[in-house]
C-alpha cells in the first residue's frame, strides 16, 4: 500500500511548481493553466485523505472543486479574451495602463 | 517495491514531468498539452486509491471539458510563443534556492508528521453510489447551489465573449 | 517454467488477449472499409471494388500497401510535435476503448493456468463512465491536427468537428443515464444481466423498449460523435477539401481513418449491449425453443456452400482457388458447431452480440450512401435545441417511472 504521506508530498510538489509557473510566466492563459494546476493539487489531497480516513466526503469534495475551476475556466477565459482583444497581446506586462 | 508503490512512482514522476514541461515550454498550446498530461496522471493516482467515479470525472470534465476550451482558446486567439521580457536577477539567484528550501521543508514536515497512515487501497463501498448518496443528502445545498453557479458562469461567459454590436 | 506461468497468469493471458483483439480488431476495420464500399455501391447501381481479389476482397490489402508506401510529407510550418501527437492521440484512444467491452457470458470451457478466461480484457466497475472518458479525450486528436497543420481549411474544418464533438458529447452522456437507472450500475455485464431478467420474452425484454427515446438520442449523438453521416460536414469532400485531415497524407490520414472505424465499431458495440440485449438471443428461452439454438450452422453451412458454389464458378484462377478454400471453411465451422453442443452453447453468446454490431455497422454505412448532411449552423442547433432537451426529460420520465414502480 503506498502511505498517504506519499501523496501529500506530490500534491505539496505540484502545487508548488503550479506556485513557480504563475509567478514566472508572462503568458496570461500559461498564467491561468498554473491555476488550474494548483486546483489539481489540491484535489489529490483531498482524496488522499479521503481514501487514509475511509470517508467519501473528500470526493465529493473534490467534484465540487472541479465544477468551481469549470465555472471559474469558463469566465476566466472570457475575460482573457476580452483582453487580448483589447491590449492587442497576451502578455500580461502589457496590460498596464494602470502604471504610473 | 509492491507493483503499487511502483505505480504510484511513475505516475508521480510523469505528473511531476508534466507540471515542470508547464513551465518551462514556450508556447501556450504545449503548456495546455502538459496539463493534460498532468491532469491524466492524477487520474490515475486516483484509480490507484480506489476513487475511480472521481477519476472517471476528473478525465471527463476536466481532460475533456475544461481543457478543450483552453485550446479552443489558445487556437481563436492565435497565441504564439511567448516574447522574451527581462526577468529580474534577483529572482533567479535568490528565489528559486529559497523556493527550492521552501519545498523541501514543507515536504520535510508532510512526511515525518503522525499522519502516516497507511491507506488501505480500495475504498470499502462502491465509490459511485456512497458519493451519490452523500451528494443528495449531507451535501445537497452545496449541490444545488453549484447548479446556480454554472447558471451564473455561463451567463457571465456569454456577456463576455460578444461582439459589441 | 511452470511456476512463473503460474504466477504471472493474469499478466501473460491479458497480454495475449490484448494482441488478439487488436489483430481482430485491426483486420475487422479494414473489412469494414471493404464492406461500406460494397454496400454504398450497390446502392448506388455499381459494383464497388470486384477487380483486386474475387469480389474485392484483397481491396483492403491493396488500400493498405498504398498507405505504407505512399510518400509522407510534412508541410511547412506545422507545429511539428502537435502534428506528429494529433493521428496518435486519435488512434490511441480509440483502440483503448475495445478493451473495455465484454464480448461474451461466459469464460472458456477450459481454464489457462488456472485462471478463468473472459471473453474481454476488463471488466471495470465504471465501464460506462471510462468509454465516455475516452470519448471526451478524443476531441483533442481532431482539435489539435486542424490547428497544427498550419492552414486554413483544416483549421476551420478542426475548430468545427471539435466543437460539434463536444456538444453531442451532452446529449450522448444524458440519453444513456436512463439505461444506467434501470441497470444500476456502470458495469457493462450488469448492464447486460440486467436485461436478462425475462429471458422468456426474448426480444421483448431489451432496453430498447422502454428507452426508446434514450436509444433515439444516443444512436443520433454516437453518430455525430464519430462524425459520420449525416454530421460529416468537417470532413465532407466537397466542403471543406478534406477537413481536419487535409494535409495528413498516406500512414496519419491512414490512423485517422483507423481510429474513426474503430470507433464506429466501438459505438456499435455500446448500442447493442446497452440497449438491445448485448449477447442476449432475441428468441424467448423457452423449452420447445431450444432448437434455435443451431441457428448459428444454419447460417453458417448454407452461406459456406454458397460461397463453394460462387467461386467454383468465378471467372479469375485465384477467385477459383480462394473462395471454395473460404467456403470450406465458414462449412467446417457450422459443422463443428451443430456437431458439439457444448461448443455450440459456448457460441450462442458472443454469435449473437456479433450479429448485432453487424447490423449496426450496417445501418451506420446505410445512412452513408442514403442521407444528405446537415449544414453547420443546422447541426449544431439540433444537437442542442433538440437532442439535449430530449434527452434529459428521458432522464426524467425513466427516473419518475422508476420511481413509482418502486423498488424490486
Amino acid at each position: 500500500m503506498v502511505p498517504t504521506n506519499y501523496y501529500l508530498v506530490l500534491s505539496a510538489i505540484l502545487f508548488g511548481l503550479g506556485v513557480v509557473a504563475f509567478v514566472f510566466k508572462r503568458n496570461i492563459i500559461a498564467i491561468f493553466m498554473s491555476i488550474e494546476l494548483m486546483l489539481n493539487a489540491v484535489n489529490l489531497a483531498f482524496v488522499a485523505f479521503s481514501q487514509a480516513k475511509h470517508q467519501s466526503d473528500g470526493q465529493v469534495f473534490v467534484l465540487f472543486v472541479i465544477v468551481v475551476a469549470a465555472a471559474e475556466a469558463a469566465v476566466g477565459l472570457g475575460i482573457i479574451i476580452l483582453t487580448a482583444r483589447n491590449r492587442q497581446s497576451l502578455n500580461v506586462e502589457k496590460v498596464n495602463l494602470l502604471k504610473l | 517495491m509492491t507493483a503499487q508503490l511502483a505505480i504510484f512512482f511513475i505516475l508521480a514522476v510523469i505528473a511531476v514531468l508534466g507540471a515542470l514541461s508547464l513551465i518551462f515550454q514556450r508556447h501556450p498550446i504545449h503548456s495546455a498539452l502538459s496539463l493534460i498530461v498532468v491532469m491524466v496522471a492524477l487520474a490515475g493516482l486516483y484509480l490507484l486509491m480506489g476513487a475511480d467515479f472521481v477519476a472517471a470525472v476528473q478525465i471527463i470534465v476536466y481532460g475533456g471539458a475544461i481543457m478543450v476550451l483552453f485550446i479552443f482558446v489558445i487556437m481563436l486567439l492565435n497565441a504564439g510563443i511567448e516574447e522574451r521580457t527581462d526577468v529580474s536577477k534577483l529572482a533567479g539567484i535568490a528565489g528559486i534556492p529559497l523556493a527550492v528550501a521552501l519545498l523541501g521543508f514543507l515536504a520535510a514536515a508532510v512526511a515525518r508528521s503522525s499522519e502516516s497512515a497507511q491507506g488501505s487501497g480500495q475504498m470499502a463501498l462502491a465509490s459511485t453510489k456512497e458519493i451519490s448518496t452523500m451528494l443528495f443528502r449531507e451535501f445537497v445545498y452545496p449541490f444545488e447551489l453549484t447548479s446556480f453557479l454554472i447558471l451564473v458562469a455561463i451567463l457571465g461567459a456569454l456577456v463576455l465573449a460578444q461582439r459589441d454590436n | 517454467m511452470n511456476a512463473f506461468l503460474f504466477a504471472n497468469a493474469t499478466l501473460i493471458i491479458t497480454l495475449v488477449k490484448v494482441a488478439l483483439l487488436l489483430f481482430i480488431v485491426l483486420t475487422v476495420n479494414a473489412y469494414l472499409t471493404w464492406f461500406e464500399r460494397k454496400v454504398v455501391a450497390h446502392m448506388q447501381s455499381r459494383w464497388g471494388p470486384h477487380r483486386v481479389g474475387p469480389h474485392g476482397l484483397l481491396q483492403p490489402l491493396a488500400d493498405g500497401a498504398k498507405f505504407l508506401l505512399k510518400e509522407d510529407p510534412t508541410p511547412a510550418g506545422v507545429d511539428k510535435f502537435t502534428y506528429f501527437l494529433a493521428p496518435l492521440m486519435a488512434l490511441a484512444l480509440a483502440l483503448t476503448s475495445i478493451a473495455i467491452i465484454p464480448f461474451g457470458p461466459n469464460p472458456l470451457p477450459w481454464k489457462i493456468w488456472g485462471q478463468d478466461v473472459y471473453l474481454g480484457i476488463t471488466n471495470l466497475n465504471i465501464g460506462i463512465l471510462a468509454l465516455f472518458a475516452i470519448t471526451a479525450l478524443s476531441v483533442y486528436g481532431v482539435a489539435l491536427a486542424g490547428w497544427s497543420s498550419n492552414s486554413k481549411y483544416p483549421l476551420l474544418g478542426g475548430l468545427r468537428s471539435s466543437a460539434q464533438m463536444v456538444s453531442y458529447e451532452l446529449a450522448l452522456t444524458m440519453s444513456v443515464v436512463g439505461v444506467l437507472l434501470m441497470a444500476g450500475s456502470f458495469n457493462l455485464r450488469d448492464i447486460i444481466t440486467a436485461q436478462s431478467h425475462h429471458l422468456e420474452r426474448g426480444i421483448f425484454g431489451w432496453n430498447v423498449w422502454p428507452q426508446i427515446l434514450g436509444f433515439f438520442c444516443f444512436f443520433i449523438a454516437a453518430v455525430a460523435e464519430t462524425n459520420r453521416v449525416p454530421f460529416d460536414l468537417p470532413e465532407a469532400e466537397s466542403e471543406l477539401v478534406a477537413g481536419f485531415h487535409t494535409e495528413y497524407a498516406s500512414f496519419k490520414f491512414a490512423m485517422f481513418f483507423i481510429a474513426e472505424y474503430t470507433s464506429m465499431i466501438t459505438v456499435s458495440c455500446l448500442c447493442t449491449i446497452m440497449f438491445f440485449g448485448g449477447w442476449l438471443s432475441p428468441i424467448p428461452e423457452l423449452p420447445w425453443l431450444h432448437f434455435t439454438h443451431y441457428l448459428p450452422s444454419a447460417i453458417l453451412i448454407p452461406f459456406g456452400l454458397w460461397v463453394i458454389w460462387d467461386g467454383i464458378r468465378y471467372e479469375t484462377i485465384f477467385g477459383r482457388v480462394v473462395l471454395p478454400a473460404i467456403g470450406t471453411v465458414i462449412t467446417a465451422i457450422g459443422v463443428v458447431l451443430a456437431v458439439f453442443p457444448a461448443v455450440n452453447e459456448f457460441v450462442q453468446g458472443p454469435f449473437w452480440l456479433l450479429a448485432k454490431i453487424g447490423t449496426f455497422l450496417f445501418i451506420y454505412v446505410w445512412m452513408r450512401g442514403t442521407l444528405p448532411r446537415f449544414r453547420y449552423d443546422q447541426l449544431m442547433s439540433f444537437g442542442w435545441k433538440l437532442l439535449l432537451p430530449v434527452s434529459i426529460a428521458n432522464v426524467v420520465i425513466t427516473a419518475f417511472v422508476l420511481l413509482m414502480r418502486g423498488p424490486q
